[in-house]
């Protein structure tokens, strides 16, 4: 019996938990940001949310292209087949490694940045007080961030690949000797415009929406203690986590499979 | 009686299971202080939540110049509380921005004035509450006082019909908190606006009133004039003015008497023990 009714609770607030989220999406997505008072705080947040992730994504995108140099080259030297190192690196950062890790790193760097700013806000009742003063916090405080989100995403997920593969011609050719020509030259006839990048800018956008949504949607519902702030913001971690992963299965398996 | 601008009728509000407001019914009169009295943890906060449409009630009406605020829709409800503003208990500075900023912040959003005259009017404020020094601190560097004081200028920044204050006084030296009674009084009656002040501060109350509610138990358990409550011989009343914790007002929060609790704790200790 008691199960029963813990099963038919939970049920309940996963339905309406989705149902707020919903709520708090579409409102968000109503406020573009109007030019003259919402452009100055787009800037403001793409500052936190993209510049601020620089730092990790450049670093990291180098270290993990100097790693698949290395891991590709000891394997493609026995079969002679050292001059696909090119291509091999800047597929699977373009269409996997680039827009996963990038997005895991963004959920981890900027995705509870945003829950635990906003679950502040509302602990201290700034969204409170927001509300009082007739200024809307889903437009004031949450449609930035969800926009600075879905564009920072996916051109930090672009300079990840790039600079990955900077770092793999630094193993790959300054290091091990591949020929430089060979490397570009092969890579720019391997990558397709359409099948490749597209299909790699696609995945980010996916990923940026649905980390930047739990992110401020854990923010704006959460608990306002600091318990709930932190369990909020561990939720954002591990679900956008969960949800990147799983949705780039579900994406690379309509994407390229024939 | 004076033309009436906030008007609850048989309200009921509660709080899960719990009852917070038990078919009650005030009025705030245009242009007056109306003080709402009461011990802590009544429903006070909840109170001006409710006027501000923060909180629904479960049956009843809240008349704000006679529109109904329960059954407003999202937009007409943000043009209402266009004119009014509250006063947080817990102050609710906006911490990324400065004092300055905090008190442009209003005026920014809901006029198109040029900044020298935004200025103009956040120095003005700031001067009211004695903080112009401290235009440029952020409110992570104010004293908990001082920080209430600056969203106090902040609630008036626009000159609001209705003020709402939640504990103005709490945490104010004698100093700043005869500045503060000053303030609200002059405020209301130079800019005739409507003021309702929250506050435990008897004597404070009792001279910046015209008007005076004291609530326990769900219920409005006296009102009048400051020198109708003074005179009041209701024992609820004597007792909350007098500041006595023994009286018909519980001063604990609803529990199992004390010594049953006790002797209960005391068994259940002994057993594990034993
Ligand atoms: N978010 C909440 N969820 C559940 N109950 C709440 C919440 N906020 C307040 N309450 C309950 O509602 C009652 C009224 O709270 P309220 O904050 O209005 O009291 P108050 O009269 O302003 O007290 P104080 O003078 O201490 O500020 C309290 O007993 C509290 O337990
Ligand atoms: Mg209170």
């Amino acid at each position: 019996m008691k199960q029963f009714y813990l099963l038919g609770r939970n049920t309940i607030a996963t339905i309406s938990g989705i149902g707020r989220a919903v709520i708090l999406l579409l409102s968000a997505l109503a406020h573009v940001p109007n030019p003259k008072k919402g452009f100055p705080l787009l800037l403001n947040q793409l500052y936190a949310v993209g510049v601020l992730s620089l730092v990790i994504i450049i670093v990291s995108g180098t270290f993990i292209g100097m790693v698949l140099a290395l891991q590709g080259y000891t394997i493609l030297v026995g079969y002679g087949a050292e001059a696909s190192l090119g291509p091999m690196v800047a597929l699977s950062l373009i269409r996997e490694l680039g827009p996963v890790i990038a997005a895991l790193l963004f959920a981890g760097r900027a995705g509870s940045a945003l829950t635990a700013e906003i679950g502040l806000m509302k602990a201290t009742e700034q969204l409170s007080s927001l509300e009082m003063m007739a200024v809307d916090p889903l437009r004031r405080v949450i449609a930035p961030r969800f926009w600075a989100g879905m564009i920072s995403l996916p051109l930090l997920t672009a300079m990840f690949s790039a600079v990955g593969i900077l770092g793999a011609h630094l193993v790959g050719v300054d290091w091990l000797g591949v020929d430089g020509g060979t490397f570009w030259s092969v890579m720019q006839s391997q990558v397709d415009f359409e099948k490749d990048i597209l299909n790699g800018i696609i995945k980010s956008i996916v990923f940026a929406f649905v980390i930047t949504w739990i992110a401020v949607f854990k923010g704006y519902d959460c608990d306002p203690t600091s318990e709930g702030i932190s369990k909020a913001t561990t939720a954002t971690v591990v679900q956008s986590s969960l949800w990147v992963l799983s949705l780039d299965f579900i994406l690379t398996a309509l994407m390229f499979t024939k | 009686m004076s033309e009436i601008l906030v008007d609850i009728r048989n309200m009921t509000f509660k709080r899960d299971e719990r009852v917070i407001y038990d078919d009650i019914s005030l009025s705030i009169p245009k242009g007056k202080v109306t003080a709402i009295m009461g011990p802590s943890g009544i429903g006070k906060t909840t109170l001006l939540r409710l006027i501000g449409g923060q909180l629904k009630p479960e049956s009843g009406n809240i008349f704000f110049d006679g529109k109904d605020i329960p059954r407003l829709s999202r937009n007409a409800l943000f043009e209402t509380r266009k004119r009014m503003s509250m006063l947080f208990q817990s102050g609710a500075l906006f911490s990324d921005m400065s004092v300055y900023d905090n008190i442009a912040f209003p005026i920014r959003e809901h006029t198109n004035l040029p900044e020298n005259l935004i200025e103009k009017m956040v120095l003005m404020k700031l001067e009211a509450v004695g903080l112009r020094g401290a235009r440029d601190l952020r409110p992570s560097e104010l004293s908990g006082g001082m920080a209430r004081r600056a969203a106090l200028a902040r609630s008036i920044a626009l000159d609001p019909e209705l003020i709402l204050y939640d504990e103005p006084f709490a945490g104010q030296d004698p100093i700043s908190m005869g500045v503060i009674v000053r303030l609200i009084r002059s405020l209301n009656d130079a800019l005739g606006l409507t003021s309702v002040v929250v506050s435990h501060d008897v004597p404070e109350v009792m001279g910046i009133a015209d008007y005076i509610y004291i609530i326990a138990e769900q219920k409005i358990i006296g009102q009048g004039t400051p020198e109708q409550i003074a005179e009041q011989t209701s024992p609820l009343v004597r007792q909350f003015v007098n500041g006595e914790s023994d009286g018909p007002v519980p001063f604990h929060f609803k529990a199992a008497p004390y010594r049953e609790e006790l002797i209960r704790k005391t068994a259940f200790t002994n057993r594990k023990g034993g």
